[in-house]
Protein backbone atom coordinates (compact mmCIF):
# COMPACT_ATOMS: atom_id res chain seq x y z
CA UNK A 1 0.00 0.00 0.00
CA UNK A 2 2.90 2.55 1.04
CA UNK A 3 4.64 1.79 -2.65
CA UNK A 4 1.44 2.60 -4.59
CA UNK A 5 0.48 6.02 -2.33
CA UNK A 6 3.91 6.84 -2.75
CA UNK A 7 3.12 6.33 -6.73
CA UNK A 8 0.51 8.63 -6.95
CA UNK A 9 1.74 11.41 -5.12
CA UNK A 10 5.06 11.42 -7.00
CA UNK A 11 2.91 11.69 -9.90
CA UNK A 12 0.54 14.83 -8.56
CA UNK A 13 3.47 16.62 -7.57
CA UNK A 14 5.43 16.14 -11.38
CA UNK A 15 1.73 17.84 -12.08
CA UNK A 16 2.01 21.06 -9.31
CA UNK A 17 5.56 21.66 -10.29
CA UNK A 18 5.05 22.07 -14.34
CA UNK A 19 2.46 24.35 -13.35
CA UNK A 20 3.74 26.03 -10.52
CA UNK A 21 6.69 26.46 -13.11
CA UNK A 22 4.02 28.21 -15.43
CA UNK A 23 2.49 30.37 -12.93
CA UNK A 24 5.83 31.46 -11.54
CA UNK A 25 7.57 32.57 -14.70
CA UNK A 26 4.44 34.12 -15.83
CA UNK A 27 3.98 36.23 -12.59
CA UNK A 28 7.76 37.25 -13.02
CA UNK A 29 7.33 38.57 -16.46
CA UNK A 30 4.02 40.60 -15.54
CA UNK A 31 5.84 41.93 -13.07
CA UNK A 32 8.96 42.99 -15.40
CA UNK A 33 6.19 44.48 -17.78
CA UNK A 34 4.31 46.13 -15.18
CA UNK A 35 7.33 47.93 -13.47
CA UNK A 36 9.41 48.65 -16.78
CA UNK A 37 6.03 49.68 -18.70
CA UNK A 38 6.33 47.01 -21.65
CA UNK A 39 2.64 45.62 -23.12
CA UNK A 40 1.59 42.39 -21.80
CA UNK A 41 1.70 40.82 -25.05
CA UNK A 42 5.47 39.86 -22.93
CA UNK A 43 3.12 38.21 -20.56
CA UNK A 44 0.95 36.22 -23.02
CA UNK A 45 4.79 35.14 -25.06
CA UNK A 46 5.75 34.05 -21.45
CA UNK A 47 2.64 32.22 -20.15
CA UNK A 48 2.85 30.49 -24.03
CA UNK A 49 6.41 29.69 -23.75
CA UNK A 50 6.84 28.53 -20.04
CA UNK A 51 4.01 26.42 -21.00
CA UNK A 52 5.82 24.76 -24.17
CA UNK A 53 8.95 24.51 -21.79
CA UNK A 54 7.14 22.44 -18.49
CA UNK A 55 5.67 20.42 -21.12
CA UNK A 56 8.98 19.77 -22.58
CA UNK A 57 10.46 19.14 -19.41
CA UNK A 58 8.08 16.05 -19.26
CA UNK A 59 8.35 14.90 -22.32
CA UNK A 60 12.29 15.56 -23.06
CA UNK A 61 13.56 15.98 -19.35
CA UNK A 62 15.43 12.01 -19.30
CA UNK A 63 17.23 13.19 -22.97
CA UNK A 64 18.43 16.42 -21.95
CA UNK A 65 19.72 15.08 -18.52
CA UNK A 66 21.81 11.94 -20.24
CA UNK A 67 23.09 15.12 -22.30
CA UNK A 68 24.47 17.21 -19.72
CA UNK A 69 25.60 13.96 -18.35
CA UNK A 70 27.58 13.31 -20.87
CA UNK A 71 26.43 9.27 -21.07
CA UNK A 72 26.32 6.40 -23.75
CA UNK A 73 24.12 3.71 -24.34
CA UNK A 74 25.27 0.65 -24.42
CA UNK A 75 23.83 -2.87 -25.77
CA UNK A 76 23.63 -6.42 -24.39
CA UNK A 77 27.62 -7.10 -26.21
CA UNK A 78 29.21 -4.00 -24.75
CA UNK A 79 29.16 -5.14 -20.69
CA UNK A 80 27.41 -8.61 -20.75
CA UNK A 81 27.85 -8.57 -16.71
CA UNK A 82 26.28 -5.04 -16.52
CA UNK A 83 23.63 -5.75 -18.58
CA UNK A 84 22.68 -9.14 -17.03
CA UNK A 85 22.37 -7.68 -13.58
CA UNK A 86 20.12 -5.23 -14.82
CA UNK A 87 17.68 -7.67 -16.26
CA UNK A 88 18.33 -10.54 -13.60
CA UNK A 89 17.00 -7.61 -10.68
CA UNK A 90 14.16 -6.50 -13.34
CA UNK A 91 12.70 -10.23 -13.64
CA UNK A 92 12.77 -10.43 -9.83
CA UNK A 93 11.00 -6.86 -9.19
CA UNK A 94 8.56 -7.57 -12.43
CA UNK A 95 9.13 -4.58 -14.40
CA UNK A 96 10.39 -3.81 -17.93
CA UNK A 97 14.60 -3.88 -18.53
CA UNK A 98 15.26 -0.04 -18.37
CA UNK A 99 18.01 1.07 -21.36
CA UNK A 100 21.95 1.06 -19.73
CA UNK A 101 23.95 4.12 -20.04
CA UNK A 102 27.50 4.34 -19.11
CA UNK A 103 29.13 7.73 -18.20
CA UNK A 104 33.02 7.13 -18.37
CA UNK A 105 34.13 9.12 -15.08
CA UNK A 106 36.28 7.44 -12.84
CA UNK A 107 34.05 8.64 -9.93
CA UNK A 108 31.50 6.49 -8.85
CA UNK A 109 27.85 7.53 -9.12
CA UNK A 110 24.59 5.99 -10.76
CA UNK A 111 21.43 7.71 -11.45
CA UNK A 112 18.33 6.73 -12.93
CA UNK A 113 15.70 9.00 -15.42
CA UNK A 114 12.99 8.69 -17.58
CA UNK A 115 9.48 9.71 -17.40
CA UNK A 116 7.80 5.92 -16.40
CA UNK A 117 9.21 2.22 -16.12
CA UNK A 118 8.39 1.33 -19.57
CA UNK A 119 10.57 4.65 -20.69
CA UNK A 120 13.52 4.67 -18.05
CA UNK A 121 17.10 4.71 -18.23
CA UNK A 122 19.76 3.54 -15.46
CA UNK A 123 23.03 5.12 -15.98
CA UNK A 124 26.50 4.19 -14.37
CA UNK A 125 29.86 5.65 -14.50
CA UNK A 126 32.39 3.81 -15.42
CA UNK A 127 33.75 4.22 -12.15
CA UNK A 128 31.61 2.36 -10.57
CA UNK A 129 31.66 -0.45 -12.61
CA UNK A 130 35.51 -0.70 -11.88
CA UNK A 131 34.90 -0.27 -8.12
CA UNK A 132 32.24 -2.30 -7.25
CA UNK A 133 31.60 -6.25 -7.24
CA UNK A 134 29.10 -8.12 -8.19
CA UNK A 135 26.75 -7.72 -4.97
CA UNK A 136 27.20 -4.10 -5.21
CA UNK A 137 26.49 -3.71 -8.36
CA UNK A 138 23.04 -5.39 -7.61
CA UNK A 139 22.52 -3.02 -4.62
CA UNK A 140 23.01 -0.22 -6.71
CA UNK A 141 21.03 -1.03 -9.53
CA UNK A 142 18.04 -2.40 -7.44
CA UNK A 143 18.01 0.97 -5.48
CA UNK A 144 17.92 2.94 -9.36
CA UNK A 145 15.30 0.28 -10.17
CA UNK A 146 13.35 1.01 -6.93
CA UNK A 147 13.09 4.36 -7.90
CA UNK A 148 11.76 3.62 -11.13
CA UNK A 149 9.31 1.50 -10.18
CA UNK A 150 8.21 4.13 -7.58
CA UNK A 151 8.00 7.20 -10.62
CA UNK A 152 10.29 8.80 -8.33
CA UNK A 153 12.42 9.16 -11.60
CA UNK A 154 9.37 11.54 -13.47
CA UNK A 155 9.42 14.71 -10.89
CA UNK A 156 13.30 13.99 -10.35
CA UNK A 157 13.68 14.53 -14.11
CA UNK A 158 10.82 17.76 -14.23
CA UNK A 159 12.82 19.11 -11.39
CA UNK A 160 15.97 19.23 -12.43
CA UNK A 161 14.88 20.68 -15.40
CA UNK A 162 12.03 23.17 -14.26
CA UNK A 163 14.21 24.01 -11.42
CA UNK A 164 17.22 23.91 -13.06
CA UNK A 165 16.23 26.77 -15.13
CA UNK A 166 14.46 28.92 -12.62
CA UNK A 167 18.20 28.34 -10.37
CA UNK A 168 19.84 29.65 -13.61
CA UNK A 169 17.69 32.73 -14.19
CA UNK A 170 18.47 33.37 -10.50
CA UNK A 171 22.13 33.18 -10.60
CA UNK A 172 22.18 35.14 -13.88
CA UNK A 173 19.86 38.31 -12.23
CA UNK A 174 22.29 38.23 -9.59
CA UNK A 175 25.01 38.77 -11.53
CA UNK A 176 23.35 41.48 -13.40
CA UNK A 177 22.50 42.97 -9.76
CA UNK A 178 26.52 43.21 -9.17
CA UNK A 179 27.75 44.38 -12.59
CA UNK A 180 24.72 45.68 -14.98
CA UNK A 181 22.12 48.50 -13.61
CA UNK A 182 24.19 51.63 -12.74
CA UNK A 183 24.87 52.10 -17.00
CA UNK A 184 21.39 52.27 -17.51
CA UNK A 185 20.40 56.38 -18.77
CA UNK A 186 16.92 56.64 -17.13
CA UNK A 187 17.32 56.55 -13.22
CA UNK A 188 13.27 55.79 -12.91
CA UNK A 189 14.06 52.52 -15.02
CA UNK A 190 17.03 51.07 -13.18
CA UNK A 191 15.61 52.17 -9.45
CA UNK A 192 12.84 49.72 -11.39
CA UNK A 193 14.64 46.46 -12.36
CA UNK A 194 17.11 46.76 -9.06
CA UNK A 195 13.47 46.50 -7.46
CA UNK A 196 12.22 43.47 -9.50
CA UNK A 197 15.40 42.37 -8.73
CA UNK A 198 14.85 42.46 -4.84
CA UNK A 199 11.57 40.94 -5.20
CA UNK A 200 11.97 38.32 -7.45
CA UNK A 201 15.06 37.28 -4.87
CA UNK A 202 12.93 37.60 -1.63
CA UNK A 203 10.19 35.06 -3.51
CA UNK A 204 13.07 33.23 -5.40
CA UNK A 205 15.55 31.30 -2.92
CA UNK A 206 12.94 29.93 -0.37
CA UNK A 207 10.54 28.69 -2.95
CA UNK A 208 13.88 27.06 -5.17
CA UNK A 209 15.10 25.30 -1.53
CA UNK A 210 10.89 24.55 -1.05
CA UNK A 211 10.92 22.64 -4.29
CA UNK A 212 13.87 20.53 -4.46
CA UNK A 213 12.99 19.36 -0.89
CA UNK A 214 9.35 18.47 -1.38
CA UNK A 215 11.01 16.58 -4.31
CA UNK A 216 14.25 15.34 -3.26
CA UNK A 217 12.86 14.38 0.45
CA UNK A 218 15.23 12.25 2.66
CA UNK A 219 12.52 10.13 2.73
CA UNK A 220 12.71 9.28 -1.26
CA UNK A 221 16.18 7.94 -0.94
CA UNK A 222 15.56 5.77 2.26
CA UNK A 223 12.69 3.70 0.38
CA UNK A 224 14.82 3.57 -2.24
CA UNK A 225 17.43 1.68 -0.06
CA UNK A 226 14.77 -0.28 1.43
CA UNK A 227 12.72 -1.47 -1.59
CA UNK A 228 15.75 -1.92 -3.51
CA UNK A 229 16.86 -4.43 -0.48
CA UNK A 230 13.63 -6.47 -0.69
CA UNK A 231 14.82 -6.93 -4.26
CA UNK A 232 18.65 -8.59 -3.71
CA UNK A 233 17.84 -9.98 -0.18
CA UNK A 234 21.49 -8.69 0.77
CA UNK A 235 21.50 -4.99 2.52
CA UNK A 236 25.81 -5.42 3.02
CA UNK A 237 25.58 -5.29 -1.26
CA UNK A 238 24.27 -2.03 -1.26
CA UNK A 239 26.15 -0.93 2.02
CA UNK A 240 29.44 -2.03 1.05
CA UNK A 241 29.12 0.19 -2.08
CA UNK A 242 27.77 3.26 -0.47
CA UNK A 243 31.06 3.35 1.67
CA UNK A 244 32.90 3.12 -1.26
CA UNK A 245 31.37 5.60 -3.14
CA UNK A 246 31.85 7.85 -0.40
CA UNK A 247 35.03 6.61 0.23
CA UNK A 248 36.06 8.13 -3.32
CA UNK A 249 37.32 11.34 -3.10
CA UNK A 250 36.59 13.34 -6.42
CA UNK A 251 33.86 14.63 -7.85
CA UNK A 252 31.76 14.06 -10.68
CA UNK A 253 32.64 16.26 -13.79
CA UNK A 254 29.68 16.34 -15.42
CA UNK A 255 27.43 17.03 -12.72
CA UNK A 256 25.67 20.46 -11.73
CA UNK A 257 23.03 21.63 -9.61
CA UNK A 258 20.25 20.74 -11.80
CA UNK A 259 21.05 17.12 -11.95
CA UNK A 260 22.92 16.61 -8.65
CA UNK A 261 19.77 15.08 -6.70
CA UNK A 262 19.08 12.16 -9.44
CA UNK A 263 22.92 10.92 -8.32
CA UNK A 264 22.83 7.73 -5.87
CA UNK A 265 25.04 9.85 -3.82
CA UNK A 266 26.14 13.31 -3.75
CA UNK A 267 28.12 13.86 -6.89
CA UNK A 268 29.88 17.30 -5.42
CA UNK A 269 31.65 15.16 -2.95
CA UNK A 270 30.20 18.09 -0.11
CA UNK A 271 33.05 20.13 -1.74
CA UNK A 272 30.74 23.35 -2.13
CA UNK A 273 30.52 24.81 -5.55
CA UNK A 274 30.97 28.54 -6.28
CA UNK A 275 27.11 28.98 -7.09
CA UNK A 276 25.40 30.07 -3.85
CA UNK A 277 22.44 27.75 -4.76
CA UNK A 278 24.17 24.56 -4.30
CA UNK A 279 23.61 24.50 -0.37
CA UNK A 280 19.92 24.49 -1.55
CA UNK A 281 20.77 21.40 -3.53
CA UNK A 282 22.25 19.93 -0.99
CA UNK A 283 19.34 16.96 -0.49
CA UNK A 284 21.26 13.72 -0.03
CA UNK A 285 20.27 12.03 3.49
CA UNK A 286 24.24 11.64 4.97
CA UNK A 287 25.29 8.19 3.91
CA UNK A 288 26.11 7.66 7.61
CA UNK A 289 22.63 7.38 8.13
CA UNK A 290 21.98 5.77 5.40
CA UNK A 291 24.33 2.89 6.44
CA UNK A 292 22.64 2.88 9.80
CA UNK A 293 19.86 2.06 8.66
CA UNK A 294 20.84 -0.69 6.17
CA UNK A 295 23.12 -2.19 8.86
CA UNK A 296 19.80 -2.62 10.96
CA UNK A 297 17.96 -4.95 8.44
CA UNK B 1 -34.70 5.49 5.97
CA UNK B 2 -35.11 3.74 2.23
CA UNK B 3 -32.72 6.30 1.19
CA UNK B 4 -30.35 5.77 3.70
CA UNK B 5 -30.78 1.80 2.83
CA UNK B 6 -30.03 2.49 -0.44
CA UNK B 7 -27.03 4.49 -0.13
CA UNK B 8 -25.58 1.10 2.15
CA UNK B 9 -26.38 -0.92 -0.55
CA UNK B 10 -24.74 1.20 -3.02
CA UNK B 11 -21.46 1.36 -0.57
CA UNK B 12 -21.74 -2.24 0.03
CA UNK B 13 -21.72 -3.19 -4.04
CA UNK B 14 -18.53 -0.70 -4.49
CA UNK B 15 -16.52 -1.95 -2.03
CA UNK B 16 -17.08 -5.15 -3.44
CA UNK B 17 -16.09 -3.98 -6.86
CA UNK B 18 -13.16 -2.71 -5.86
CA UNK B 19 -12.22 -6.05 -3.56
CA UNK B 20 -13.04 -8.08 -7.07
CA UNK B 21 -10.67 -5.76 -9.13
CA UNK B 22 -7.65 -5.73 -6.96
CA UNK B 23 -8.09 -10.24 -6.07
CA UNK B 24 -8.37 -10.26 -10.40
CA UNK B 25 -4.99 -7.83 -10.46
CA UNK B 26 -3.60 -9.75 -8.06
CA UNK B 27 -4.33 -13.25 -9.47
CA UNK B 28 -3.48 -11.68 -13.44
CA UNK B 29 0.04 -10.95 -11.75
CA UNK B 30 0.79 -14.53 -10.62
CA UNK B 31 -0.09 -15.98 -14.20
CA UNK B 32 2.20 -13.21 -15.61
CA UNK B 33 5.00 -14.12 -13.22
CA UNK B 34 4.70 -17.70 -13.84
CA UNK B 35 4.86 -17.12 -17.38
CA UNK B 36 8.05 -15.42 -16.38
CA UNK B 37 9.47 -18.71 -14.92
CA UNK B 38 8.45 -20.69 -18.17
CA UNK B 39 10.24 -18.78 -20.26
CA UNK B 40 13.78 -19.29 -18.56
CA UNK B 41 12.29 -23.11 -17.49
CA UNK B 42 12.68 -23.48 -21.87
CA UNK B 43 15.37 -21.65 -22.16
CA UNK B 44 17.41 -23.83 -19.58
CA UNK B 45 15.69 -27.07 -21.77
CA UNK B 46 16.81 -25.48 -24.58
CA UNK B 47 20.55 -25.45 -23.84
CA UNK B 48 20.26 -29.00 -22.57
CA UNK B 49 20.63 -31.00 -25.45
CA UNK B 50 23.86 -28.78 -26.62
CA UNK B 51 25.76 -29.58 -23.03
CA UNK B 52 24.83 -33.02 -23.67
CA UNK B 53 26.07 -33.35 -27.07
CA UNK B 54 28.99 -31.52 -25.85
CA UNK B 55 29.85 -33.46 -23.01
CA UNK B 56 29.61 -36.69 -25.21
CA UNK B 57 32.29 -36.03 -27.37
CA UNK B 58 35.01 -36.07 -24.74
CA UNK B 59 33.37 -38.20 -21.94
CA UNK B 60 31.03 -41.38 -23.63
CA UNK B 61 31.41 -43.13 -20.59
CA UNK B 62 28.91 -41.03 -18.65
CA UNK B 63 25.91 -42.85 -20.32
CA UNK B 64 24.06 -43.08 -16.77
CA UNK B 65 24.16 -39.47 -16.38
CA UNK B 66 23.35 -38.66 -20.01
CA UNK B 67 20.08 -40.65 -19.78
CA UNK B 68 19.08 -39.36 -16.65
CA UNK B 69 19.40 -36.05 -17.74
CA UNK B 70 17.77 -36.29 -20.82
CA UNK B 71 14.56 -38.18 -18.49
CA UNK B 72 14.64 -34.98 -16.23
CA UNK B 73 14.37 -32.49 -19.16
CA UNK B 74 11.36 -34.35 -21.51
CA UNK B 75 10.01 -34.34 -17.55
CA UNK B 76 10.71 -30.60 -17.29
CA UNK B 77 8.76 -29.86 -20.34
CA UNK B 78 5.13 -31.85 -19.92
CA UNK B 79 5.38 -30.74 -16.08
CA UNK B 80 2.15 -28.75 -15.32
CA UNK B 81 0.86 -26.05 -12.47
CA UNK B 82 4.00 -24.66 -10.49
CA UNK B 83 4.46 -26.82 -7.83
CA UNK B 84 5.42 -29.90 -10.53
CA UNK B 85 7.41 -27.23 -12.23
CA UNK B 86 9.44 -26.94 -8.89
CA UNK B 87 10.01 -29.96 -7.83
CA UNK B 88 11.20 -31.23 -11.46
CA UNK B 89 13.54 -28.10 -11.78
CA UNK B 90 15.03 -28.40 -8.83
CA UNK B 91 15.82 -32.55 -9.87
CA UNK B 92 17.00 -31.20 -12.53
CA UNK B 93 19.51 -28.47 -10.93
CA UNK B 94 20.90 -31.35 -8.89
CA UNK B 95 21.89 -33.62 -12.09
CA UNK B 96 23.42 -30.76 -14.16
CA UNK B 97 25.71 -30.18 -10.97
CA UNK B 98 26.42 -33.30 -11.11
CA UNK B 99 27.28 -33.59 -14.70
CA UNK B 100 29.85 -30.20 -14.28
CA UNK B 101 31.46 -31.74 -11.57
CA UNK B 102 31.87 -34.88 -13.75
CA UNK B 103 32.99 -32.45 -16.39
CA UNK B 104 36.15 -31.64 -14.07
CA UNK B 105 37.58 -35.18 -14.93
CA UNK B 106 37.67 -33.70 -18.24
CA UNK B 107 40.24 -31.44 -18.75
CA UNK B 108 39.75 -31.54 -22.44
CA UNK B 109 36.24 -30.69 -22.26
CA UNK B 110 37.00 -28.25 -19.48
CA UNK B 111 39.21 -26.19 -21.52
CA UNK B 112 36.35 -26.59 -24.78
CA UNK B 113 35.27 -22.76 -25.58
CA UNK B 114 31.69 -24.43 -26.68
CA UNK B 115 31.69 -25.71 -22.83
CA UNK B 116 32.35 -23.44 -21.48
CA UNK B 117 30.05 -21.18 -23.31
CA UNK B 118 27.15 -23.31 -22.36
CA UNK B 119 28.16 -23.31 -18.89
CA UNK B 120 27.83 -19.71 -18.80
CA UNK B 121 24.43 -19.32 -20.16
CA UNK B 122 23.44 -22.19 -18.40
CA UNK B 123 24.18 -20.71 -14.84
CA UNK B 124 23.03 -17.07 -16.32
CA UNK B 125 19.23 -19.04 -16.66
CA UNK B 126 19.47 -20.33 -13.20
CA UNK B 127 19.91 -17.18 -12.11
CA UNK B 128 16.94 -15.56 -13.72
CA UNK B 129 15.14 -18.55 -12.67
CA UNK B 130 15.61 -17.84 -8.94
CA UNK B 131 15.01 -14.02 -10.27
CA UNK B 132 11.60 -14.91 -11.25
CA UNK B 133 10.94 -17.39 -8.76
CA UNK B 134 11.26 -14.73 -6.51
CA UNK B 135 9.22 -12.20 -8.13
CA UNK B 136 6.36 -15.42 -8.31
CA UNK B 137 6.43 -15.86 -5.34
CA UNK B 138 6.61 -12.34 -3.94
CA UNK B 139 3.13 -12.22 -6.31
CA UNK B 140 1.42 -15.13 -4.93
CA UNK B 141 2.53 -14.03 -0.92
CA UNK B 142 0.59 -11.22 -2.11
CA UNK B 143 -2.37 -12.34 -3.74
CA UNK B 144 -2.50 -14.99 -1.07
CA UNK B 145 -3.09 -12.51 1.89
CA UNK B 146 -5.68 -10.43 -0.14
CA UNK B 147 -7.88 -13.69 -0.24
CA UNK B 148 -7.57 -14.86 3.48
CA UNK B 149 -7.83 -10.93 5.02
CA UNK B 150 -11.27 -9.84 6.55
CA UNK B 151 -13.44 -8.95 4.97
CA UNK B 152 -12.14 -10.56 2.14
CA UNK B 153 -12.33 -13.88 3.14
CA UNK B 154 -15.57 -14.68 2.80
CA UNK B 155 -15.75 -12.90 -0.60
CA UNK B 156 -13.40 -14.61 -2.13
CA UNK B 157 -14.72 -17.90 -0.96
CA UNK B 158 -17.83 -17.30 -2.30
CA UNK B 159 -16.22 -16.23 -5.93
CA UNK B 160 -13.95 -19.14 -5.05
CA UNK B 161 -10.27 -17.66 -5.44
CA UNK B 162 -8.23 -20.36 -4.58
CA UNK B 163 -4.58 -19.91 -2.65
CA UNK B 164 -2.09 -20.07 -5.29
CA UNK B 165 0.92 -22.51 -5.08
CA UNK B 166 4.30 -20.98 -4.07
CA UNK B 167 7.40 -21.94 -6.55
CA UNK B 168 9.90 -23.79 -4.04
CA UNK B 169 13.32 -24.15 -3.79
CA UNK B 170 14.88 -28.11 -3.14
CA UNK B 171 16.67 -28.29 0.16
CA UNK B 172 19.20 -30.34 -2.01
CA UNK B 173 19.95 -27.40 -3.55
CA UNK B 174 21.47 -25.84 -0.65
CA UNK B 175 24.26 -28.04 -0.23
CA UNK B 176 27.25 -28.45 -1.63
CA UNK B 177 28.02 -30.98 -4.68
CA UNK B 178 30.83 -32.87 -3.93
CA UNK B 179 33.55 -32.07 -5.86
CA UNK B 180 36.29 -35.12 -6.51
CA UNK B 181 39.58 -34.70 -7.73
Amino acid sequence: MKIYSEISSNKLKTWLIMVFFVVFITTIIYIFAKTLGYGLSLVGAALILSGIMSLGSYYFSDKMVLAISGAKEIKKEDNRQLYNTVENLCIASGQPIPKIYIISDSSPNAFATGRSPDKAVVCVTSGLLNMLAKTELEGVISHELSHIKNFDIRLMAVVAILVGFIALISDIFMRSLWFGGSRDNERNSAQGVLMVIGIIFAILSPIVAILIQLAVSRKREFLADASGVLLTRFPEGLTSALIKISKYPYPLKNANNATAHLFISNPFKNKESKNPFSSLFNTHPPIEERIKILRSM
Amino acid sequence: MNFYFFIGIVLVLLFLWYIYNSLIISKLRINEALSQIDVQLKRRADLIPNLVETVKGYAKHEKELFEKITAERSALMTARGPEEKASVNNQLTHTLKSLFAVAENYPDLKASQNFLELQGELSDTENKIAYSRQFYNSSVLDYNTKIQIFPNVFFARILNFKEAEFFGTDEKDKKKVEVKF
